[in-house]
């Protein structure tokens, strides 16, 4: 029997009902039509909803309702360190001194941001073993790019503008690549060997005077430290080149190692992931950068600079890139990002990453029966499986995916890395409970038992969500991106 | 120490352990090259209890003044708006605010759902009929705007209105810095883009005009004269920046040929937390549909037939097009475009256009009262919730008073406009009641007297 839409806020609204009071207008009344153009005056409304307060608490919880939080269930999607996020983060960021603060009141009269955010650079600064910190990229894509754009503009004050090529392995996160291509840069690929590392041989092969950089993820996307990184990054900067890392696994070695010591010369941070940002349902996120000596001049301003106790803005950077984000980052989530740091100090984040390693390993070790373990040496934070054995059976990587749903829990990343076929990419991290490791567990067990012995099972689930498999291609192919679109739709 | 958000006891780790194989977690980790492996502890601060921090964190905090407790007139871009409470207790579900990208849409039908209608509310003030579910900001979305104008009309030229926000200019300059683009700015004149200036400078090769509306001194542009200057290229494409509270008032760019629509919804439900984060849009015409940066939720069906929400035309985008997507953006700002659309439900149809109406008002209430103490505005034009005035003194000095009468003052745009040397930018939103405006202005003339 079909279930009935959930409706939209627009299919609640009623006209004449109203969801605010606004303050009274307590001035003397001027006539702006009489003052302003009248092809300035807008003729027709806007088709906002008309709903009451209670109606629109009801939609929205609803839709809540009907959304799959940290709070729900495990949520095991590698490459996205879907950890707990501490509410105590939720309530300092809510601290008025924090949240209703203007960007261009007077430094004087915000000490007190500014010193947090200092702190936080300085934090940052030792985690990752760089020299200097800006907070100012708002997620990790644009924090690859305004590195790339700092290789860039380095090169340049070399006399080196030639070097355009960037160096990502087929492994990489998709972002780099097309980070690379924004900030202007050729993409060569270098391939990955059979364990699943960076081919050193290939890395050889593809470097020519044209290396801006190699932008790596260490651990890579299967969750396999790059053992061989040192000479990589000698390579690198023998041929003149410029190494990156994408912080986007850093919640595997905090405390253990660190990307300055490992030969990069910049690095990004998804304080969203690895310092529990939240994800936001997609954002928003903030992605600083970390850069050597040698490169911190060309930082994006303005920068945080202490003296004598009092914080500033530092717009005297000549050589700087310019200003990649509009006033100083996302702040309100590097508040959430500090409060977790202080809450773990170094004994917390060594602790951090050593369980995220040891759950991963966990559960990789209870998988390699009945999955297809491509590498089988030990993960660190995450690993890949393939879903082969199953699709052989009938059943696809997709399917096992949706089957997990009816077992509350949210599937992992699949179908990549793309050097994997049929991928499944777990990452459980370090807040799950053994008892959640092993509900997986039984879960994914049972799935291949299912695969095995009955496809059908799996190929059909989900059977337990608000809705079934949904059409993507149609989405795709007929796109209806809004309300109005699908009143046009019907006439 | 105990660590609250760590589960693991010394049994489930000797199982798991077990399990492994191997008798200690260092094994774990002994792939990691012992030249890199890090001797010591990090040097951090150490851990703080929840009680100690939160006291810590609340008097970091308070060393800030906040506009709660001051009464505010500077807006340039990000302002003080009355926030509705259920726009915090609707992002404060855990369901919207720890979920991840909706990418497995069975399990996440209220998210692409609230996107979808974010993306709905957005088209309707806009009047463009494709709208992606956010970027980082309204900065941001101006240079993406740009990359799309770019990489449409495969021409190099950009002209930029001087009266578009300062900062968002920056972000145009370093972006061009990546794909060779050539920046030219078209001065101001009484407040205004330089319309022969524009003119002038508009040619073959412009792939397009960047205008704000209402613009960063508050005036609304004329973008009707604007277009028709543009119109004459035939491909050069029309980007308009624009406050979405004023278009609740003002007539939406959609209506003056514009292309692209951007700009921040700040100014629904979102805090001024320093800047960030906000939320920007990106709103534009059928045409451009599929070369769009970020992400788009979608209306589809699912097998029985009913209605759900998946991401649509995800071949644009890094982690399927990689090199070739239309944009590097992974995240968009999801959480703060549920505020905004929690803040725009509440305001609902009329009381958008009130709420444009009574900033307007408010505005001009104060502007006459400043012209009583011989502080006239500088520009003759329409404005939104922002005007210029000339002070006799620096900005900064002016600001350092009031704020000893609990006041934020206006924007120095003597920071950014070398010809605009003591002139300050005043916002008076429609939560600055006829007392607070009253005693602003008596301030002011005190001061500039």
């Amino acid at each position: 029997m079909a279930k009935e839409n959930f409706p939209l806020i627009f299919e609640r609204s009623k006209e004449g009902r109203s969801g605010h009071n606004l303050p009274a207008l307590d001035v003397p009344e001027v006539n702006l039509e009489e003052e302003l153009d009248d092809a300035y005056i807008r003729k027709i409304d806007a088709e906002l909803p008309e709903v009451d307060e209670l109606e629109l608490m009801r939609h929205y919880t609803g839709l809540s309702n009907r959304n799959f939080g940290i709070l729900s269930g495990f949520y095991p999607l590698g490459s996205c360190t879907m950890k707990y996020n501490p509410v105590i983060n939720e309530d300092v960021a809510r601290l008025p001194g924090f949240s209703h603060i203007h960007p261009y009141q007077d430094t004087k009269t915000i000490q007190g941001a500014l010193e947090l955010m200092y702190d936080l650079q300085v934090h940052l600064e030792e985690i990752t073993g760089m020299q200097e910190i800006t907070l100012q990229p708002a997620a990790g894509s644009q924090g690859e790019w305004t590195a790339l754009m700092i290789f860039k503009a380095f090169h340049e004050a070399n006399g080196e503008s030639h070097r355009n090529e960037v160096i990502v392995p087929d492994s990489a996160h998709g972002t780099n690549p097309a980070s690379a291509a924004v900030a202007g840069f050729k993409v060569v690929e270098v391939k990955s060997n059979e364990k699943g590392l960076v081919d050193v041989e290939d890395l050889r092969r593809v470097v020519n005077e044209n290396t801006a950089a190699l932008m790596l993820t260490n651990p890579n996307t299967l969750g396999l430290f790059e053992t061989e990184i040192l000479e990589m990054s000698e390579i690198i900067h023998e041929a003149g080149g410029k190494m990156y890392y994408d912080g986007a696994n850093l919640n595997a070695i905090m405390g253990y190692a660190r990307p300055g010591d490992m030969g990069f010369d910049a690095v990004h941070l998804n304080l969203h992931k690895t310092f529990t940002g939240p994800h936001g349902g997609g954002g928003p996120g903030s992605g600083p950068i970390g850069v050597t000596e040698e490169l911190a001049p060309f930082l994006p301003k303005p920068v945080v600079r202490e003296k004598d106790g009092m914080y500033d803005f530092d717009y005297d950077l000549p050589q700087s890139i310019g200003m990649v984000k509009g006033y100083y980052g996302n702040f309100g989530i590097n508040v959430r990002a500090y409060t977790y740091i202080r809450t773990m100090g170094a004994e917390g984040l060594k602790k951090v990453s050593e369980y995220a390693v040891l759950n991963a390993n966990y559960i990789m070790r209870s998988l390699e029966e009945k999955y297809e373990l491509p590498f089988t040496q030990h993960c660190k934070h995450e690993f890949v499986i393939s879903g082969n054995k199953q699709k052989a059976q009938g059943v696809r990587t997709l399917d096992i995916a949706k089957r997990l749903m009816d077992f509350d829990i949210h599937p992992p990343t699949v179908y990549f890395p793309l050097i994997v076929g049929e991928a499944l990419m777990i990452e459980p991290t370090e807040t799950e409970s053994k008892e959640t490791l092993d509900h997986f567990i039984k879960s994914m067990i049972q799935i291949a038992d299912e695969a095995e012995n009955n496809p059908e099972i799996v190929q059909k689930a989900p059977y337990e969500t608000d809705v079934k498999r949904l059409d993507e291609t149609r989405a795709s192919r007929k796109p209806v991106l809004s309300f109005q679109k699908q009143i046009e739709k019907e006439a | 120490m105990e660590f609250r958000y760590l589960p693991m006891t010394e049994t489930d780790k000797k199982e798991m352990l077990d399990k492994i194989g191997i008798s200690s977690t260092e094994e774990l980790f002994s792939d990691i090259p012992k030249e890199v492996r890090l001797d010591r502890e990090l040097n951090l601060k150490k851990p703080a209890s929840e009680y100690e921090l939160k006291k810590e964190l609340t008097e970091m905090a308070s060393k800030n003044a906040n506009l709660t407790e001051y009464r505010s007139f500077l807006g340039a871009g990000v302002y003080d708006h009355f926030i509705p409470s259920v726009v915090d207790h609707v992002i404060s579900r855990q369901e919207f605010y720890t979920s991840y990208t909706p990418y497995q849409p069975e399990m996440t039908q209220g998210e692409l759902q609230a996107m979808f209608e974010f993306q709905t509310m957005i088209s309707e003030i806009t009047g463009m009929p494709i709208v992606n579910s956010s970027l980082y900001d309204g900065g941001t979305a101006v240079v993406e705007a740009v990359y799309l104008s770019v990489v449409q009309t495969k021409k190099k030229k950009i002209l930029v209105s001087a009266a578009l926000h300062p900062e968002y200019r920056q972000l145009v300059y370093t972006a061009s810095k990546g794909k060779g683009l050539e920046i030219v700015e078209i001065g101001h004149k009484d407040g205004q883009t330089d319309l022969e200036q524009l003119e002038k400078e508009l040619d073959e090769d412009t792939a397009s005009v960047i205008v704000q509306y209402p613009n960063f001194l508050g005036q609304i542009e004329p973008l009707e004269k604007i277009n028709e200057l543009i119109k004459k290229q035939p491909k050069t494409m029309f980007i308009v920046s624009s406050n979405p509270l004023s278009l609740g008032y003002l007539t939406p760019p959609s209506e003056f040929g514009a292309d692209i629509v951007v700009g921040d919804t700040q100014v629904f439900g979102i805090p001024a937390q320093l800047g960030g984060p906000h939320c920007g849009y990106f709103a534009t015409t059928q045409k451009l549909m599929r070369k769009v940066p970020g992400r788009f939720v979608g209306e589809t069906v699912d097998e029985e037939g009913e209605r759900g929400f998946v991401l649509a035309l995800q071949t644009r985008e890094q982690h399927i097009r990689r090199e070739k997507a239309t944009s590097n953006i992974t995240s968009n700002q999801a959480l703060n475009a549920v505020a905004s659309s929690a803040a725009m439900s509440a305001l609902g149809k009329h009381g958008v256009k009130d709420m444009a109406k009574l900033n307007m008002q408010k505005a001009r209430y104060t502007k006459k009262q400043l012209e009583e103490v011989n502080l006239p505005a500088a520009f003759s034009g329409s404005f939104f919730n922002e005007f210029v005035v000339k002070l006799s003194k620096p900005v900064s000095e002016v600001n350092e008073k009031l704020f000893e009468k609990g006041f934020v003052g206006g924007f120095d745009l003597g920071r950014t406009y070398p010809e605009l040397e003591n002139h300050m930018l005043i916002a008076t939103t429609e939560i600055r009641s006829k007392e607070e405006i009253d005693a602003f202005v008596k301030e002011m003339g005190d001061i500039n007297g």
